[in-house]
């Protein structure tokens, strides 16, 4: 019979007393833990979600940090927008020689929601070319990738899929009701979902894709009031005219019906918006011009919200000198970072041109995110645990009183024990493990409630920041937990069994 | 000789600075195997002698020597350790563990023994005492008979040459009291174990052959006369 087992049948024949302690002890280690899972989550999604892309191009209002929460975790609206001919540069323009990927996203500025999840527009490329959390590719749970096209196809997030009971075929209506009163507005577009992802532990998962096309085409059809208020904000945008490779967009045929015709946007079997020039060709040539040059105009002043770029760093390599001459520009991005956080000299280089010559904002994810939680959340999170430990600490003094008040009926007991031979010592160690045994049943039911409290707070958490924590998401940190609570009993305990150690065996033998 | 006392001296030192003699005696021995009943009247230091050949109390001066051994010049710990190891104690109380099973209140005096306990011994003692039925049973479930039966069974377990029994008897119901005496006498007997047995009875007093009055060996208590 082990000492350990000594302790353990002492806790148990004072069962209730044991177990209120063990609770009491267990409550400030739900706390702990809640704060390191919860953290952990956040930090582990928050920076894996940052990858997979090297800059943030956004509106150059706001700070880098918004564009990248905005852009990246969808959990706030970008303060502006930027025109889509700066992708049209970025992808296929003067830029494109340094970009190996650039993906387009439409958020926040119109708004979308579908039941509460933030509606993304973008391009197919984003699930082909962009990677995640240490270079995993996308895949499907079910159905395909979004069409390439003016088309309403949509790609659910895992999460989202089940939030909204929506599968692949079905449709669903796209609300916009951020820039005009909705009751101006017309029929919104049917999106049709294409497909459903597989869980990727990003903020994908709570999203809601649907095609870059089909989203500008729902756009352009507003009524005339809608489109005066876009044109009006973007005349107020300085700096966002758009330059020659904006040609390339105004040549684009994309069907563009003057008259707001939802019949077309959903009627089409495969969900294609087609070609309407047969209108324009019954009105006269006037109004062909006019209506040229406002569809031309639409299409200039068609706004996203950010692009995601993966720089293309071996080409950049032969192209030194050029960026050099930004030099200036180069060493403002870098100031503030550091170690292992900065940006490549060539991705520095291409985010300083980027700033100087579109007006933009360009911010490097990692970077952000890494900074975000270490000037913010970490420091809030140290605050948090600090509170916790006191928590721990002042259970840990409840356990000494509740133990150390034991004793004094415990006194024969102790002294029996003396009795039959065993040493101070022995019965010293014999109040330590049992002190040890209640705190680590107390971190037993501390783990047991806190993951239980993670289980409750997770819907919370998943819609303040868009991060679903797993209540059974076990952090590495949690066995720091282990030795805290053996170091805090033996303290705690250190007390009790030095009464034990001063029992007077001969006067407490016989009560 | 398995005991040998001389010139014990022990004595308390009253709040007000003097110096009170409990007991005082200059010779006394056991043989080993030997079986004797100390009888005296209460207050007369029986339980005091007991606690000092236990090694639970230090004398004030004077020699206790049990099995070659000097216990009283061994320090405390050793004393622990001595008395795991070489004398088995029953309470007038029994002072079982409570939250114990009456098998582990008899494999707990092992463990402080040896550091490990001998289930297999345990269980043959209980069975000896009769309690093969009621291993696994706490005391508080136990019959008063069967916690002393324990207690036997306790003080027996770490095979020791000394066993002390402290008024045994005193809590024990009459119908269980012979019951109580018989065991314990028959078990010390078969584990030649020499047994010194303390009781103000007359009636278990007159079944030993050697009966010594702590009056007559204790010099204080023929001072006070």
């Amino acid at each position: 019979m082990s000492l350990w087992k000594i302790a353990w049948r002492s806790i148990q024949h004072r069962s209730l007393a044991s177990g209120l302690t063990a609770f009491s002890m267990g409550l400030g280690v739900a706390l702990v833990v809640a704060v390191i899972v919860i953290y952990g989550v956040l930090d582990q999604t928050f920076k894996r979600s940052a990858q997979g892309y090297d800059l943030v191009v956004g509106p150059p209002k706001g700070s880098a940090l918004d564009t990248v929460l905005g852009a990246v975790f969808y959990s706030n609206q970008l303060s502006d927008t930027i025109p889509y001919n700066y992708f049209k540069q970025i992808d296929t323009g003067r830029y494109s020689s340094h970009i190996e990927v650039a993906i387009p996203l439409a958020i926040g500025e119109r708004l979308m929601v579908l039941r509460g999840l933030q509606i993304i527009a973008t391009t197919p490329h984003f699930f082909t070319k962009l990677r995640y959390l240490n270079d995993r590719p996308y895949t499907f749970y079910k159905g395909d990738n979004l069409k390439p096209g003016i088309r309403f196809d949509a790609v659910l997030g895992y999460t989202a899929a089940k939030l909204t009971k929506l599968n692949v075929g079905d449709k669903f209506k796209a609300t916009a009701n951020t820039i005009v009163p909705s009751d101006n507005y017309p029929e919104p577009a049917q999106f049709e979902v294409v497909g459903i992802l597989n869980p990727t532990g990003t903020p994908n998962d709570q999203a809601v894709f649907v095609n870059l096309e089909g989203f500008f085409v729902m756009i352009d059809h507003f009524p005339t009031s809608a489109v005066d208020e876009i044109l009006k904000r973007s005349s107020e945008d300085k700096g966002l005219v758009a330059d020659s490779d904006d040609n390339n967009l105004r040549n684009e045929k994309i069907a563009q019906p003057e008259t707001d015709n939802k019949t077309n946007l959903t009627s089409n079997s495969k969900n294609t918006i087609k070609s309407n020039d047969s209108n324009n060709s019954s009105v006269g040539v006037k109004s062909t011009q006019k209506s040229r040059a406002t569809e031309n105009q639409r299409i200039d002043n068609r706004r996203i919200s950010a692009i995601l770029v993966l720089v293309k760093k071996q080409e950049l390599k032969g192209e030194i000198k050029k960026v050099d001459d930004r030099d200036d520009v180069v060493l403002e991005i870098n100031e503030g970072l550091h170690g292992g956080e900065r940006m490549d000299t060539w991705t520095t280089a291409l985010a300083g041109r980027l700033i100087a010559d579109l007006s933009v904002q360009v911010a490097s994810p990692t970077r952000e995110i890494t900074r975000l939680f270490e000037l913010i959340v970490g420091r809030v999170q140290i605050v948090l645990v600090i509170f916790s430990i006191l928590v721990v600490i002042v259970a840990g003094i409840g356990m000494m009183v509740s133990i150390y008040n034991s004793m004094n009926e415990r006194r024969q007991e102790i002294a029996i024990m003396r009795a039959l031979g065993a040493k101070r010592r022995t019965v010293m160690l014999v109040i330590l493990f049992e002190s040890i045994l209640l705190s680590l049943c107390g971190g037993l039911i501390g783990v047991v409630i806190g993951h239980s409290l993670i289980a409750v707070l997770g819907p919370i958490i998943a819609s303040a920041v868009m991060v679903v924590v797993n209540p059974l998401h076990f952090q590495l940190a949690e066995l720091v937990l282990i030795p805290g609570l053996v170091i805090l009993a033996s303290l705690v305990g250190y007390l009790p069994a030095v009464v034990a150690y001063r029992t007077d065996v001969a006067q407490s033998l016989n009560p | 000789m398995l005991l040998e006392i001389k010139k014990l001296q022990k004595s308390y030192q009253l709040p007000d600075g003097e110096s009170l003699p409990i007991l005082e005696i200059p010779q006394w021995e056991v043989e080993a195997g030997e079986q004797v009943v100390l009888v005296g009247a209460s207050g007369c230091g029986k339980t005091t002698l007991l606690h000092i050949i236990a090694g639970i109390l230090r004398p004030s001066s004077g020699h206790v020597s049990i099995d070659g051994w000097d216990t009283t010049i061994l320090t405390e710990a050793e004393r622990d350790q001595f008395r795991a190891k070489r004398i088995g104690y029953v309470f007038q109380t029994f002072n079982l563990l409570q939250g114990f099973t009456a098998l582990e209140n008899v494999m707990i005096g092992m463990t402080f023994a040896n550091g490990r306990s001998d289930k297999h011994r345990a269980k043959e003692l209980l069975e000896k005492v009769g309690l093969g039925h009621r291993l696994n049973h706490k005391p508080a479930h136990l019959s008063v008979g069967e916690q002393q039966r324990v207690s036997v069974a306790r003080a027996l377990a770490n095979k020791p040459k000394l066993v002390l029994a402290d008024e045994p008897t005193a809590n024990v119901d009459v119908g269980n009291q012979q019951q109580v005496i018989d065991m314990l006498r028959n078990t010390c007997k078969e584990e030649n174990v020499a047994l010194i047995l303390v009781t103000h009875a007359p009636e278990v007093a007159k079944q030993f052959d050697r009966v010594d009055k702590l009056a007559e060996i204790n010099v204080v208590i023929s001072k006070r006369a």
